[in-house]
């Protein structure tokens, strides 16, 4: 509990590696920090560190999935999304395998490294590749769920995980539901739509929205490609009035797929909050991400902006 | 008297030269010079079955140079794994032949390629695959001379060494030529050999129209436990074809019908 969506990726992926035979894992030399050496030490001969060459680990894993195995290739998100997208596009996507790519140390919250390290544009550019599913974890127990449920999905995924701990939100033994977003908090002024370590934030700012006398509905969106297209619709004619959050930039992420969605189906005010299409900084992962605004206090300014 | 693969041989360029005509697209130079490898592989050495493309012990083969389709297309009609008369559908919309190789299009095609580069770090994961399943399958993976500027192949021939794939066995199809001229005066490649020496492999180089000298290199590799082989394969681009042989002008241009007669006319004399 309260641990990092990485360290309960590695645990389900070990967990997986005990019940599913099939499962196999990569590696790009950041194994001790995807945590996908907790797999590699329990089961060695099925696990592969390919060095420093993400291109070959994501081509390896397609390898391995004409084959019937279910791999996970891990890396840094900025280096596996990025270094090795057009392999993910044509070896994976294109081909329909069923390989699950995964990304840590996603966004801000990163930290020290700097923007080099820090993924802002990852979920834009995996929801850009047709076949290519995206799921973002809010916390540990959906990020163990999630891995699991990844397995079981057949066909190319993108799971984003984060570096740092963060609070656990969900239940012990919590259902992850592929493609569903789970409305943690009802409400009837505002709908938050959040992902990642920025739902707690999503959850605070409800909770001091309420003190005021405003009800703010939170929406975890886990899976943002395919996004549950009919409950944000729910949502729209429920409050009249959408918020996102998200870990990363603003543009093509789960701000945009929202918007895309409430322009076609149901037009009510959106309002984006993110990176503004700009790289990250050095810093402490939480104080970077106080200094972004990806925090309860910018949501409620934004809540009070749109209520007038 | 012709041995039967020089027959088979013949009958694919044939196909070839005539289901690009029919497309009006597609890549002759690469597809023509790759014949022979291809060739022996699906009518000598591959354990496959046209009845079940699918049969997990099969052997696998991995056209990294993708753009060579119409080489692969024409052995697989050949092999019985679908029509020949499918073969003019190349390129065209509702036939299952792509203009590069698409595995879920296409019965036999074990990968889908097309974008250089990437085709030896899928074979390598096919077998990593039999190794964790104890499948003795022999994974046959074709590269271009050109291709090998990509740095992926780099990548991936480090791999293979690093966990000793013998039974991962590439060919370079080093007819010398790519799209904008001879490979040595776009970006140095040779020498071929050394270089994958260096990286840990075992190499072996032939005359890639030679039967004799393909089936002894599989052989060879075959026989060499530990490592991957490479079987660098000199060729002609545009190979059975007098006015594409060496010709840079033939690596993407589809002949034309009159061309198209004169080519299938000097592929029957042959």
């Amino acid at each position: 509990m309260n641990s990092a969506t990485r360290e309960a990726y590695g645990a389900a992926l070990r967990e997986l590696g005990k019940t599913n035979p099939n499962v196999v894992a990569l590696d790009a030399d950041l194994a001790g920090s995807t945590k996908s050496a907790m797999f590699g030490k329990a089961y060695p001969e099925r696990f592969f560190d390919m060095g420093i060459s993400e291109a070959d680990m994501i081509g390896t894993a397609a390898g391995l999935a004409t084959c019937g195995k279910i791999p996970f290739a891990s890396s840094f998100s900025v280096f596996v999304t990025g270094r090795a997208f057009e392999q993910i596009r044509n070896s994976v996507c294109n081909a329909g395998l069923n390989v699950k790519v995964v990304g840590s140390h996603a966004g801000p919250s990163c930290g020290e490294d700097g923007s080099s390290h820090q993924a802002v544009e990852d979920i834009a550019i995996m929801r850009s590749l047709p076949n290519m599913s995206v799921v973002v974890p809010a916390d540990d127990v959906e990020a163990y769920a999630a891995t699991i449920a990844l397995a079981d999905y057949n066909g190319p995924a993108y799971l984003r995980v984060a570096r740092l701990a963060s609070p656990t939100i969900h239940k012990e033994g919590h259902k992850f539901v592929f493609g569903k977003g789970e409305v943690l908090r009802e409400g009837s002024d505002v709908t938050v739509v959040a992902c990642g370590m920025m739902v707690p934030r999503a959850l605070d700012a409800a909770e001091k929205l309420a003190e005021e006398g405003i009800s703010a509905e939170v929406v975890n969106m886990a899976t943002i490609k395919p996004i549950d297209a009919d409950l944000l619709v729910e949502c729209a004619r429920r409050t009249g009035k959408i918020i996102t959050i998200e870990e990363g930039s603003i543009v093509g992420g789960l701000g945009t797929a929202v918007a895309e969605v409430i322009a076609e189906r149901c037009p009510v005010p959106v309002r984006r909050i993110g990176l503004p299409d700009i790289f990250g900084i050095s810093g402490p992962g939480e104080a970077l991400l106080d200094y972004f605004g990806l925090n309860a206090a910018h949501i409620i300014d934004v809540a009070h902006e749109l209520l007038g | 008297m012709k041995s039967d693969l020089a027959t088979i041989a013949q009958r694919m360029r044939a196909h070839m030269v005539t289901m690009l005509a029919a497309a009006g697209s597609g890549h002759p130079g690469g597809s023509l010079s790759a014949t022979e490898i291809v060739a022996d592989l699906y009518f000598k050495h591959m354990r496959i079955d046209p009845n079940n493309p699918q049969w997990e012990d099969r052997d696998r083969f991995v056209l990294a140079k993708g753009h060579a389709a119409p080489a692969l297309y024409a052995a697989l009609a050949l092999r019985g794994f679908f029509p020949e008369e499918d073969l003019v559908g190349l390129r065209k919309i509702g036939s299952h032949l792509q203009g590069h190789p698409c595995m879920f299009a296409t019965p036999g095609v074990d990968m889908s390629t097309g974008s250089l580069g990437q085709g030896l770090s899928v074979a390598n994961g096919m077998a990593l695959a039999g190794r964790v399943d104890g499948r003795e399958y022999y994974v046959y993976c074709l590269m271009g001379d050109g291709e090998i500027q990509e740095g992926q192949v780099w990548e991936a021939a480090m791999s293979a060494a690093h966990y000793g794939l013998d039974h991962v066995i590439a060919f370079i199809d080093h007819n010398g030529l790519q799209i904008d001229g001879h490979n040595n005066d776009v970006m140095t490649v040779t020498p071929i050999d050394e270089k994958f020496r260096a990286f840990g492999w075992d190499v072996v180089t032939i005359d890639g129209h030679d039967f004799a000298q393909i089936d002894a290199a599989i052989e060879h590799a075959k026989n060499t436990p530990g490592k991957p082989t490479v079987i660098v394969c000199e060729t002609i681009k545009g190979k059975g074809v007098s006015f594409m042989e060496n010709e840079v002008d033939w690596h993407g241009v589809a002949p034309t019908a009159e061309q198209a007669e004169q080519a299938l006319a000097e592929i029957r004399a042959r």
